[in-house]
């Protein structure tokens, strides 16, 4: 009977997104139903070939085919996000490189640029985050996720929602909120599928068969929360057609610039860093064999972040029509975060205490040190940018693209590797990673990659800034803003090779990876899941 | 006196003195005498169950 429905429901809206292609009003609604045609259209073939089949769950498994599933999603998007972040610091340098002539600005800097942040904030971070959401609250719950087939809802979903905002941005679909360019119907499309993705994990916490929730699924549950509130408020808009990408927000004015910041820096403070330290707490201990090093600290940690994050968001707008009490309570906040993200640094750094040989022979241990490192650093200088005389000079240079991708290249993705060099010998039963030599080389090409992309934004950001404030003895400005332009290209150069060590490591890894799991024989069998054939 | 000035005297002084001790309680809390056993036993959770769900502790209990 479900069955049916199903099939009937994907039939329905396969016609649904032809008939509305056919009739669309612009150009990127157009190209978006016809990728809803087809993901209904593909998905209606495989439900037709699988009508009757028992889907079974059983309770004493794991479910661990839709985390294997995130770790290939993990590592494929990873890759993209980090090549189209490579070619848009070359187009940067290089201006020649938008071919405007050639593709008529649909790979201009303009539209690839929200295509490289979405890629590897919601492709990669998202995908990681879902990934180690599933794999965590299974094991610290001691029971199968909850609702059957909705996990693997929840990732197709997903992946449908990135391919949806791609193919959007190339073809100028976008509402102009920066971290949140998605058009209204792809919004929609996230609140559904990240509804499901908070049921999934509610109800495998409902049904734990630990007493008690362990620290990663307090900092990954509010994630999921917080993520599903602000956007719900942020993308609060009107379209105009049903049958067009364009709508018409709810706020206007200093208001809409102030919910779209509470929005940006709590991305920034609950789906990059509450849901990636969910990873740390689980990954490093695991890693280290070591439990965490204070688990008094972690709840200090979770509840400080929770009460002091979500006001910081008016930094993003000091100098600006917001008021000033507005901003200065943000910048305050701010600064008191610095106590709660060193805390959590301290405790993630001293798990290793009676380990720290690890470091020296466990290449992973070292890129999670690495990333709790630049979690500390990242939230450091993040504190001292909201500060209103520093933001002054740093505010709308390169100094913030630096900062932004010390936390993102640093943080999120070191800790996001680590994970996928844990997950994939436990996942696919093997005895060991193919080759430790390969995830060295890894680490040493993303961390000099890190260091040359961020030092070099930072001799940017800061040399721009003092030159737009520089005047001479009548008052008169000296630069012009060319002279930045034409004054950064070393840097940018510089920036763009950074990158390209960053992308060269993962593809280095994804190597690995593929190897670990096609280049060597599989264990004898541990339980039912590792059984399965690898895929 | 309108809604907003209404909430906004409420949220600068009863609420705000209501999430200042509710964020100090959790402190306390944390540190509560008799703790340490329950945390380290939950620091250690992570280390059961790597292989399978546990075994279910009732039979009334069916996932």
């Amino acid at each position: 009977m479900w069955d049916y429905i199903k099939l009937i429901v994907l039939g329905i809206s396969a016609v649904l997104a032809a008939i509305a292609a056919n009739f669309a009003h612009d150009l990127a609604y157009m190209v978006n139903a016809w990728v809803v045609m087809l993901a209904a259209a593909a998905a209606f073939v495989w439900e037709i070939r699988h009508v009757g089949e028992p889907r079974l769950h059983p309770a004493d498994e794991y479910m661990d085919g839709v985390v294997r599933a995130g770790v290939i999603a993990t590592t494929f998007w990873g890759i993209v996000g980090f090549l189209v972040g490579v070619v848009i610091a070359f187009q940067l340098a290089f201006p020649a490189l938008n071919l405007g002539n050639i593709t008529d600005g649909v790979l201009n800097f303009g539209r690839l640029r929200p295509l490289h942040t979405s890629a590897v904030i919601f492709a990669f971070g998202g995908n990681a985050l879902i990934m180690s959401a599933f794999y965590i609250v299974q094991r610290t719950c001691g029971t199968r996720l909850w609702g059957g087939n909705l996990a693997w809802f929840v990732f197709w979903g997903w992946q449908l929602m990135i391919v949806l905002a791609a193919t959007s941005y190339v073809t100028g679909g976008t509402q102009g909120k920066e971290y949140a360019e998605t058009v209204w119907y792809i919004d929609i499309v996230i609140t559904v599928v990240w509804v499901a993705f908070l049921l999934v994990f509610i109800g495998t916490l409902w049904q734990r068969r630990e007493p008690h929730i362990y620290v990663a699924n307090w900092f990954l549950l509010s994630m999921i929360i917080t993520v599903a509130m602000l956007h719900l408020v942020n993308n609060m808009a009107i379209p105009v057609s049903i049958l067009s990408s364009q709508s018409v927000p709810v706020f206007s004015g200093v208001q809409d610039a102030m919910t779209q910041w509470w929005y940006g820096h709590n991305a920034v403070g609950f789906f990059l860093t509450a849901g990636f330290l969910g990873m740390m707490y689980y990954f490093v201990p695991k890693q280290v064999e070591r439990p965490v090093y204070s688990y008094k600290l972690s709840i200090i940690h979770f509840w400080a972040l929770i009460f002091l994050y979500i006001w910081a968001g008016p930094h993003h707008l000091h100098y600006t029509a917001l008021p000033e009490w507005a901003g200065t309570l943000g910048m305050v906040f701010s600064i008191i975060l610095w106590m709660p993200s060193w805390g959590g640094m301290i405790n993630g750094l001293m798990t290793l205490s009676g380990a720290w040989d690890k470091l020296r022979t466990d290449p992973v241990v070292r890129m999670m040190v690495v990333s709790i490192g630049f979690y500390g650093m990242s939230t450091f200088e993040g504190p001292v940018m909201s500060i209103k005389a520093v933001n002054s000079l740093s505010h709308y240079t390169d100094w913030t693209i630096g900062h932004v991708h010390s936390g993102a290249l640093g943080w999120n993705g070191m800790i996001t590797f680590g994970a996928l060099y844990f997950l994939t010998p436990r996942l696919w039963n093997r005895s060991g990673l193919y080759s430790l030599k390969l995830v060295s080389w890894h680490f040493w090409l993303a961390t000099i990659g890190i260091v040359l992309y961020a030092a070099s934004m930072w001799v940017s950001g800061i040399m721009e800034g003092l030159m737009w404030r520089e005047v001479d003895a009548n008052g008169f400005l000296v630069n012009a803003f060319s002279d930045t332009v034409a004054a950064k290209f070393p840097m940018y150069v510089v920036r763009g090779l950074g990158g390209g060590m960053f992308l060269l490591g993962a593809l280095i890894m994804a190597y690995n990876l593929w190897m670990t799991v096609r280049g060597q024989e599989a264990r004898a069998p541990q339980n039912a899941n590792n059984l399965v054939p690898a895929e | 006196m309108d809604t907003y000035s209404l909430l906004r005297e409420f949220a600068d002084s009863w609420v705000l003195l209501f999430l200042t001790l509710v964020f100090l309680a959790v402190f306390v809390w944390a540190w509560r005498p008799g703790s340490r056993a329950t945390h380290d036993d939950i620091a250690q959770s992570i280390f059961r169950h790597d292989l399978k769900p546990a075994a279910v502790a009732s039979q009334t209990k069916e996932a």
